[in-house]
């Protein structure tokens, strides 16, 4: 187990510095540069774009810049915000519980909801019920967010008014962040409703966020199953006289577990890309927005910091992913 | 992280004030704001959305924009004298102006002439101990409008008077304090950053003397502002003002329509019908300060014969794009001043669509068979809300008096770069929203001499026109230079740099329960002077 843990940090190493330089070469390899944009069309004189790439430190040559950067990371430094002139460390801290918060809400409904379906879908293999799942779960996995975010708001908080339209709770609560995860936050500033206000903003988002995760777990969940029914043990199980409830929960599905927990380690990628759109539609003050924001003012430190410590936490994810799954699974810690 | 502790201190101190506000009787207003500010310090930005949640609420100039209009009103100083030689501006400042009482500070003098010294000190003097307070601060509008070369020194007269000693006369340096850079800030706040060790909180938690006092700001979704009980200019109706945060049009139209906010801008053209007909709701719409062109390139052949660029002009069909591109939210541009800019020249005639006369004028020029490229703006603009399909529409008017185009596009810093190149290949779309209200910030800028290769994409030099416009910047006289833009207006037509393709409307939709809303030719929304019904 310890060699299997060493090997799996050991990766994180050089993963990690291949991150550093795809990060620092991606928003440099764009056209275009933030003293040009800050002008807009105004413009810019060349001695002026000259000071201000200066000030920046943009006017030093690629490999000193890299290498500024890789020491500043050692040392906590991601760098000053072009555009705001916070520390990008700062302000993806601030942001980062909202998305957090999203993030962990959708693959909750997603895992929730996503393998039950797939294992009904399994067992009744064939039958309107498997077709209907699995349509609905292609029409999923297929929608365009930005479409349906909008038409949900449209039906649940424009004409049913079920639900609020955007934003993390309603503007009648004010109170300070302690952790920046409104639910946990609302709940500590023991003003009345507003816990239920956070939950009711969360509603919407999750569900779009978590649409395209749910169909693709559904999915996994329901090959997986099929194949693990179709294995010997299962035929065993069933021959000794064990109910259907039994074979499926106790023997099919701990093995067909394993393939879907890679899926749903695999979907953290998948849910941060979604909540860029997630974010603009409903107004969340996340990460995602925070990202596109600053690709296109090209504000250099955000974009190579913010996509450093994202793909850190993807990393961090599928290490646990795969430190589970080498739980779940015993022949993989011993390989 | 002590950035954090500072901002969770600073939300307590915030709450525990609009609690105070927030009784029974308070009217708060919600504005569906359209983006995040980069910070509170306007003079480091440039952006509308920043001035928004920044200079608007929070701060003063000397001299303020009467609401609604481009005139230039008394704002922190009360009067002011040009001298004879247009080179000094002495200010008489306005007395018992107090600062914002906040959480984070309290002030212990009333405004005076050492914040005026301070605001404007920092953004000129490189050896100022504020010129570089955060790291990469740039003052890019203090530069785009050529202060640095402008003004020689500012002097502190006496505690209520400030003098602008220039290097040249300068008309419109009076519309230019009134612009957004030029807001003042507290000198003794900054003083008081300085000792703490703190002087990035500047940008951070403002004060100003503004209508409204920052409150707190969640970044990306909430900014709160309280009104300002000890306004010089009288205490607003309104006792909190939210910016909520919403990128999204379609989205900020749902939240207006379900009661979540009060005012939005930038209702998307498609949504108009909808809002006129939802009966809780009032359209606003104004004529924006805004031109949208298409430069040509003068300096390259078969361009740089006005018979060519006329010719071509003639073979452009406005109202088509009008309705292919504007939707019903634009109007065909003649001039290159927008209508609603002082000088303007309704005389002038515009050149009529006419395809015919535009193949015959190219035949008389002994133009054949042109190729020409033209260039579409990557991005959405006020005076260009779809360049590529305005390209289109150009192009298939081309087409018909022979003229084959060809579409380019490139990222929007590049685009902007390269279209300033004096041998670019091609024709540029392009547009412009006026700064300061003054017809120079247009004329100058766009069309002056001194501005080829930069924000003249048409790399245009006429004597003539140059000569008027830059005559015009030296009197004071506002109906002398009316007539010297007038003239250079009609040298400008019968020149053709450019085509002049059309000026936006701007609407602005909210709940029919507000009352007060005047909205702003510069672009700017203002909630001074607002109100809303119980």
């Amino acid at each position: 187990m310890l060699r299997f843990l060493l090997g799996r940090f050991g990766l994180l190493i050089p993963t990690f510095l291949g991150v550093t330089l795809v990060a620092f070469s991606f928003i440099r390899l764009l056209p275009g540069d933030p003293a040009e944009l800050l002008a807009g069309e105004r413009g810019i004189s060349p001695e002026r774009k000259a000071e201000v790439m200066a000030q920046l430190g943009f006017d030093k040559p690629y490999w000193q810049q890299y290498i500024d950067y890789v020491l500043g990371i050692f040392q906590g430094d991601l760098g000053i915000s072009f555009a705001s002139k916070k520390p990008v460390l700062d302000e993806f801290l601030t942001l980062f519980p909202a998305t957090a918060e999203l993030a962990l809400c959708a693959i909750i409904l997603a895992v929730c909801i996503g393998i039950p379906a797939g294992i009904f879908a399994a067992v009744k293999r064939g039958s309107f019920w498997d077709q209907t799942i699995m349509g609905t779960a292609l029409v999923g996995y297929s929608m365009p967010i930005f479409w349906w975010g909008l038409l949900l708001i449209i039906l649940f908080s424009g004409i049913l008014q079920w639900t609020p339209v955007s934003g993390r709770i309603s503007l009648l609560y004010f109170f300070p962040q302690v952790t920046g995860f409104m639910l946990i936050d609302s709940l500590l500033s023991g003003q009345k409703g507003a816990f239920l206000s956070a939950v009711q903003h969360l509603i919407l988002p999750s569900i779009v966020l978590a649409t395209i995760p749910l169909a693709v777990i559904a999915r996994q969940t329901r090959s997986a199953m099929l194949e693990v029914l179709g294995e010997d043990y299962v035929r065993t199980a069933k021959a000794k006289g064990l109910g259907p409830s039994r074979v499926v929960g106790m023997h099919a599905l701990r093995n067909a577990l394993i393939p879907v927990i890679t899926t749903i380690g695999l979907q953290v990628g998948v849910l941060l890309a979604g909540a860029i759109l997630t974010e603009t539609i409903f107004s969340w003050p996340g990460i995602g927005k925070w990202l596109v924001d600053s690709i296109s003012r090209r504000d250099y430190f955000v974009v190579q910091g913010g996509l450093l410590l994202i793909a850190g936490i993807i990393m961090m994810v599928n290490l646990i992913v795969d430190l589970l799954y080498g739980l779940v699974n015993p022949r993989i810690r011993h390989h | 992280m002590n950035f954090q502790k500072t901002l969770k201190a600073t939300l307590l101190g915030a709450s525990l004030a609009v609690i105070a506000a927030t009784g029974a009787s308070a009217k708060t207003l919600v504005y569906c704001s359209e983006g995040s500010p980069e910070g509170f310090d306007t003079a480091l930005y440039t952006a509308g959305t920043t001035f928004d949640a920044s200079s608007k609420p929070l701060y003063n100039r000397l001299v303020e924009f009467k609401l609604g209009t481009t005139e230039v009103v008394p704002g922190l100083a009360e009067s002011w004298e040009v001298s004879e030689d247009g080179l000094e501006f002495t200010f008489n400042l306005r007395k018992g102006v107090k600062f914002h009482a906040t959480s984070f500070f309290t002030p212990t003098r009333d405004f005076n002439a050492d914040d005026v010294v301070f605001s404007f000190e920092r953004q000129l003097n490189s050896e100022h101990p504020w010129h570089e307070y955060t790291p990469g601060t740039s003052w890019e509008y203090f530069n785009a409008m050529s202060m640095p070369d402008l003004i020689k020194e500012i002097v502190k007269v006496d505690d209520y008077t400030v003098k602008f000693v220039l290097n040249r006369p300068e008309a419109p340096m009076i519309a230019n304090l009134a612009m957004d850079f030029a807001s003042v800030l507290s000198a003794e706040y900054a003083a008081q950053l300085d000792s703490a060790g703190t002087k990035e909180q500047l940008n951070q938690q403002p004060v100003g003397t503004g209508p409204f006092s920052f409150v707190g700001y969640q970044k990306d979704a909430v900014i709160r502002y309280a009104a300002h009980a000890d306004y010089w200019d009288g205490k607003e109706a309104l006792d909190n003002l939210i910016f909520a945060i919403t990128p999204d049009a379609a989205v900020r139209l749902q939240k207006l329509k379900a009661g979540e906010c009060h005012v939005m801008p930038y209702p998307s053209p498609a949504d108009l019908d909808d809002i006129r007909a939802d009966s809780n709701l009032t359209l606003m719409e104004q004529q924006g300060l805004n031109v949208g062109y298409l430069a040509y390139n003068t300096q390259v052949a078969p361009f740089d014969k006005k018979e060519v660029r006329k010719a071509l002009n003639h073979a452009i069909n406005k109202q088509a794009i009008l309705d292919a591109v504007f939707q019903g939210s634009g109007s065909a541009a003649k001039n290159p001043l927008p209508p609603t800019m002082w000088s303007y020249n309704d005389a002038i005639q515009d050149d009529e669509y006419n395809p015919e006369l535009a193949k015959e004028m190219l035949a008389a020029a002994g133009v054949e068979n042109l190729s020409m490229k033209v260039w579409a703006m990557p991005v959405q603009r006020p005076y260009n809300p779809n360049a590529r399909r305005m390209a289109e529409v150009i192009q298939a008017d081309f087409a018909e008096v022979g003229v084959d185009v060809e579409i380019v596009s490139y990222e929007w810093g590049e685009y902007l770069s390269r279209s300033k190149d004096v041998e670019r290949d091609g024709a540029v779309l392009l547009g412009w929203t006026g700064d300061n209200g003054d017809p120079d910030n247009f004329l100058a800028v766009l069309l002056g001499c001194d501005s080829v290769g930069g924000s003249n994409r048409a790399q245009w030099c006429n004597e003539e026109f140059n000569s008027l416009v830059q005559k015009a910047k030296t009197v004071s006289d506002k109906a002398e230079r009316t007539k010297l833009y007038e003239e250079a207006q009609v040298v400008f037509k019968e020149e053709a740099p450019w085509a002049t393709i059309a000026h936006s409307v701007v609407f602005m939709p909210m709940s029919s329960k507000v009352t007060g809303y005047v909205m702003d030719p510069l672009g700017g929304h203002s909630f001074k002077g607002v109100d809303i019904a119980e």
